[in-house]
């Protein structure tokens, strides 16, 4: 049974649907790309599992449950996490404060979970004491999925987290990532950067207006023709 | 919205902003003519003495009740034009409950209960701090609580349906909200300006300054103490407090907070259960400096909390006490150059001027909430 | 329910043909939105007189209450209509009206009564000042966000109220001429009563003596068994409504006219109208300046009725009950602004001043309740107090009232009434207002 299911959605904001019968699977320790076109609805599916979106139909089951009704601080506690695209750090709180609204909803503050995401990300524990809005972007980049990790999930949604960043910081970020899902947790990732995310991961899905054009192992769909010509330009 | 760090805040500032720049100059250019004055003997050292400690006094409670505004400015995003009633209200119901304590077996309830309405009974009861110390304690309490509660009830009533609305629809309301409840502590309590402490019975120091000297009294410095503490304690509720890096994370970033799942809704509880609490505070000590309860007493300094909120930035919580501190002590001052009676429109020019060339307050941007 | 204006904004300017058609339309759709207006009217008269009779007024009673109540509802539905150009049409959230409203009225005072100059000039001259401190408040605050605009506004009017009343300007010599504020209670000397012309000979004199009409017109009310001051009071309410009736006139053929329109697209997409290069900041600052002149011209309408003009009159309440008249109405159409001013001014402003006239009127307490806890000790008493103490109650009343609509009913009693700048509703694209 695969982790996240993604049955069927329609999902839009107000009276503009965006996503039409998507279905979406991620396995145990998976690691899933979404890549598409810009306007695809790639970042929409991600707001719509964290129930950000108004749902018109379908269904979002989370290791076996239905989640479309959760709000976002139930949603985390069931193993799910999510960054953002952009404003994705508190600017005005220190890096510690920040990692620590990641355990927001635990009574106590997970010391050991927050000396291993400083261990992974040391600069984080270098700058522990300064403000967010301080840090460069690849900083704040780490501070975001660190602070989601606080929660050690079992399913991270990343939304475009290489956009912005210096063409060295992309593939730096992105090897990070593939170290977050070597640990053990599944990542669903939403990339501008189509081709690198396609070679990473371990399937990938193609999102056009809002539907399921291709889905395949990442490596398969680089190759695919079809996808070559739609979408990656040949 | 994305600061500035604390450390080269005011350097950079001078540098890349003229307009900063151009008040701190003319601020200085004052504080030059006040020197010459001094030394030219226009104005005497002890009349300066006396604005400035009014002005202190003035500021405190100002910087004070201006907490609650920025709170529920930076997290419900509205000018909430029904925080001066709420002063009224909470300075009304703490000084009820101190005649009730003082007054009690001696003087009928429902007298006690109305502070004194229909016949004056201030200079009977004598109250002082020092006279009816503990009276004034639980009355105190009383204010801080009651305000509390109110302003929870007013949000669960009016302000929770709106979330989604605009800040001007939210304004809106809480205008409907200040006049409702004005007029209704008038319907129970009837226009008049009741005394509530008996002024022989206030101690008094004279200070002296220069050949002169200026005065200080009891309940002065209790409002200047007992506000110091306050804002300290929720120096500490903010910075060192899971509930109070939550209310800060929340004005810095609505959507991410939902996202880390921090419950929003529990938040703005507190933030008008603590905001209100301190502005029933400030409306409890006002009256005691004072010394008597006006119906008006919250709306007619309302625009000046406004201006120090202004001031310091709007949505600041540190930014609105020394907002209004400045803005006391400013308006106080003014005196030397004004007739008395321009002190509020000192105040009100001062907000405007920031507001149309620095929109983000002179100390905004030092930190968020 | 149609309106008028935004019917008429659908044609695009034409031939011959196409201008009649245009006019056609507007002349029907405006004559259903005048019959409802006066449907309003007649129905909140009918209101009165029920109350009145039952409470057992006698004739002269009766007509000065509806003439109160005409007053009442004019003045409002004048002030609401400049209000509406200002934010119903332009989006300028102004709540220093009853500052614009105190310079309009004091220019009056000080150009008629203290300099001398006639009714009509000093009315002008008035409204012009009060235009150009509309211009200077807009010129600089336009660049504001709302509720900043709201904050300096008050403070603007407060910061008049506050120089009006202070004894540094009671008296003073401004170019040559001496003039002054008078302080805290006003300046000496009654303003001129318009209507006091048409009726009398020498309207000032100490026992003025009617002229030819005065003659005719108190002839004619003496037959109703209506007294001189009650039928005096009706004409200065007839004068009123004539000025509503102007003001609508002005404001709806503003709204169709091209620069109505551009103040619309701003209201509803400021860049969008930017970049149409449209100078945005002029037609707001035209629109604020002109609102502004309206309020002013209102207040002197208002005040020279009652002769005496002092700064408690223009505290910030005024201001809001504008804003309560005008979201009753629905902000955006003048045909709503003018309902709004009449179901305030009549039934929320003037209702309960006259029911506490007929409540007092029938129940003679034996001792009145001074506090609130005399007043539990029965029911008459809880309703003397209720009474005596409704214009308190009343204003509580109307801040409820104002919380229920603009949680409610944002748009307006009579729904949404918008009149839109294109024949597409953009609102629904723009979504909700951040």
């Amino acid at each position: 049974m695969s982790l996240l299911a993604v049955q069927d959605l329609d999902a839009g904001y107000g009276d503009l649907q965006v996503l039409d019968g998507v279905d979406m699977d991620v396995g145990d320790e998976e690691y899933v790309a979404i890549v598409g076109p810009n306007g695809a609805g790639k970042s929409t599916v991600m707001k719509s599992v964290f129930g950000l979106t108004d749902q018109m139909g379908g269904e979002i089951i989370f290791d076996g449950e239905d989640i479309s009704d959760l709000d976002p601080n139930e949603i985390i506690t069931r193993g799910l996490n999510y960054v953002p695209q952009s404003q994705n750090v508190f600017a005005g709180l220190t890096v510690r404060e920040n990692l620590e609204m990641g355990a927001y909803i635990l009574d106590e503050l997970p010391t050991e979970r927050l000396d291993e995401i400083y261990d992974r990300f040391p600069i984080l524990r270098e700058r522990k004491g300064q403000k967010a809005g301080t840090l460069s972007g690849g900083q704040r980049q780490m501070l975001a999925m660190g602070r989601a990790l606080m929660l050690d999930p079992d399913l991270l949604l990343l939304d475009e987290p290489s956009a912005g960043l210096a063409p060295d910081l992309v593939d730096e970020t992105l090897d990070r990532i593939d170290t977050i899902n070597d640990d053990g947790t599944a990542v669903l990732i939403v990339e501008q950067n189509a081709k690198e995310a396609l070679r990473r991961c371990d399937r990938g899905y193609v999102l056009v207006q809002g539907q399921n054009r291709h889905e395949d192992t990442g490596q398969a769909l680089l190759t695919d023709q079809q996808v070559r010509e739609d979408f990656l330009g040949g | 919205m994305v600061e500035q760090s604390q450390d080269h805040w005011l350097g950079s500032r001078l540098q890349t902003d003229p307009l900063t720049a151009g008040f701190v100059v003319i601020g200085v250019l004052f504080f030059l003519d006040l020197l010459r004055r001094l030394a030219t003997g226009t104005v005497r050292p002890d009349t300066v003495a006396t604005f400035l400690w009014s002005g202190i006094v003035f500021g405190m409670a100002i910087g004070l009740a201006g907490i609650g505004l920025a709170m529920t400015y930076s997290i419900l995003q509205f000018a909430n034009f029904a925080h001066g009633d709420l002063i009224t209200a909470g300075a009304f119901a703490g000084w009820s409950s101190t005649f009730v304590i003082v007054g009690f077996g001696n003087i009928a309830m429902e007298i006690l209960l109305l502070v004194g309405q229909p016949a004056r009974i201030s200079s009977q009861l004598g109250i002082s701090v020092t006279t009816a110390p503990l009276a004034i304690v639980v009355g105190f309490i009383v204010s801080v609580l009651f305000a509390a509660g109110l302003a929870v009830g007013l949000d669960r009533v009016v302000f929770r349906p709106m979330r989604d609305q605009s800040g001007i629809s939210l304004l809106i309301a809480s205008v409907g909200v200040a006049l409702a409840l004005r007029h209704l502590i008038q319907f129970i309590y009837q226009p008049s300006t009741p005394s509530v402490v008996h002024d022989p019975e206030v101690p008094r120091q004279a200070i002296p300054v220069g050949s002169g000297s200026f005065t200080i009294d009891a309940h002065q410095v209790t409002l200047v103490v007992v506000a110091l503490g306050l804002m300290i304690g929720v120096h500490l509720l903010l910075q060192y407090t899971k509930l109070g890096t939550a209310m800060r994370a929340m004005a810095d970033n609505e959507d991410l907070a939902k996202i880390t799942g921090i419950s929003t809704e529990r938040v703005v509880l507190y933030t008008w259960l603590i905001g209100g609490g301190l502005t029933g505070a400030a409306g409890y000590l006002l009256a005691l400096e004072q010394g008597f309860l006006d119906l008006t007493l919250g709306w007619d300094i309302l625009l000046v909390i406004f201006a120090g909120v202004i001031l310091g930035g709007i949505g600041s919580i540190y930014g609105a006490i020394v907002g209004g501190l400045t803005i006391g002590i400013v308006s106080q001052l003014s005196i030397v150059w004004l007739p008395s009676e321009f002190t509020t429109v000192a105040a009100f020019v001062i907000m405007i001027a920031v507001l149309l060339v620095r929109p983000n307050g002179i100390f905004g941007g030092v930190t968020s909430v | 329910m149609s309106d008028g204006d935004a019917q008429a904004d659908d044609t695009t300017p034409g031939g011959d043909t196409e201008q009649s058609v245009r006019d056609r339309i507007w002349a029907v759709a405006s004559a259903s939105d005048i019959r409802l207006i006066a449907v309003t009217l007649l129905a909140i008269y009918a209101i009165f007189l029920f109350l009145g009779i039952v409470g057992g007024l006698d004739a002269n009673g009766l007509y000065s209450s509806l003439e109160r109540v005409t007053f009442f509802a004019a003045v409002y539905a004048l002030v609401v209509l400049a209000l509406n150009l200002q934010w119903g049409y332009a989006g300028l959230f102004n709540i220093g009206i009853a500052g614009f409203m105190a310079i309009g009225l004091y220019s009056m005072h000080i150009l008629t009564v203290q300099i001398g100059l006639a009714y009509p000039i000093g009315a002008l001259g008035a409204v012009l000042i009060t235009s150009l401190f509309g211009a200077l408040v807009a010129l600089p605050a336009l660049r504001l966000r709302a509720d900043y605009l709201a904050i300096v506004t008050l403070a603007f009017a407060e910061i008049v109220r506050s120089i009006l009343g202070s004894q540094r300007f009671a008296e003073f010599t401004f170019a040559g001429f001496d003039i002054g504020f008078g302080g805290a209670t006003g300046p000496d000397g009654t303003l001129p009563d318009p209507v006091k012309f048409f009726l009398y000979k020498h309207p000032y004199s100490l026992r003025p003596e009617p002229n030819a009409f005065g003659e005719f017109y108190f002839g004619l009310f003496d037959l109703f068994i209506i007294d001189d001051s009650t039928a005096e009071g009706i004409l200065y309410a007839l004068f009123l409504s004539l000025f509503v009736g102007l003001y609508y006139f002005l404001l709806v053929r503003t709204g169709n006219s091209p620069f109505g329109r551009v103040l619309k697209a701003i209201r509803e997409d400021e860049t969008v109208a930017k970049a149409l290069g449209k100078d945005t900041r002029k037609f707001k600052i035209t629109a604020f300046a002109l609102g502004s002149a309206l309020m002013g011209l209102a207040a002197i309408l208002w005040y020279t009725k009652r002769g005496g003009v002092t700064p408690t009159n223009f505290e910030p309440e005024v201001t809001f009950f504008v804003f309560v008249a005008l979201i009753i109405g629905g902000a955006g159409s003048n045909t709503g602004s003018v309902i709004g001013g009449i179901v305030f001014g009549a039934l929320l402003f003037r209702g309960p001043v006259f029911i506490e006239r007929i409540i007092n009127q029938r129940l003679e307490a034996e001792a009145d309740p001074t506090t609130i806890f005399d007043a539990f000790g029965g029911i008459d008493p809880f309703i003397v107090y209720t009474t005596d103490n409704l214009s308190a109650l009343r204003v509580v009343l109307l801040g409820v009232v104002l919380v229920i609509l603009i949680q409610r009913r944002p748009e307006g009693l009579l729904g949404k009434r918008k009149e839109i700048a294109s024949s597409i509703d953009l609102e629904d694209r723009t979504g909700g207002e951040n």
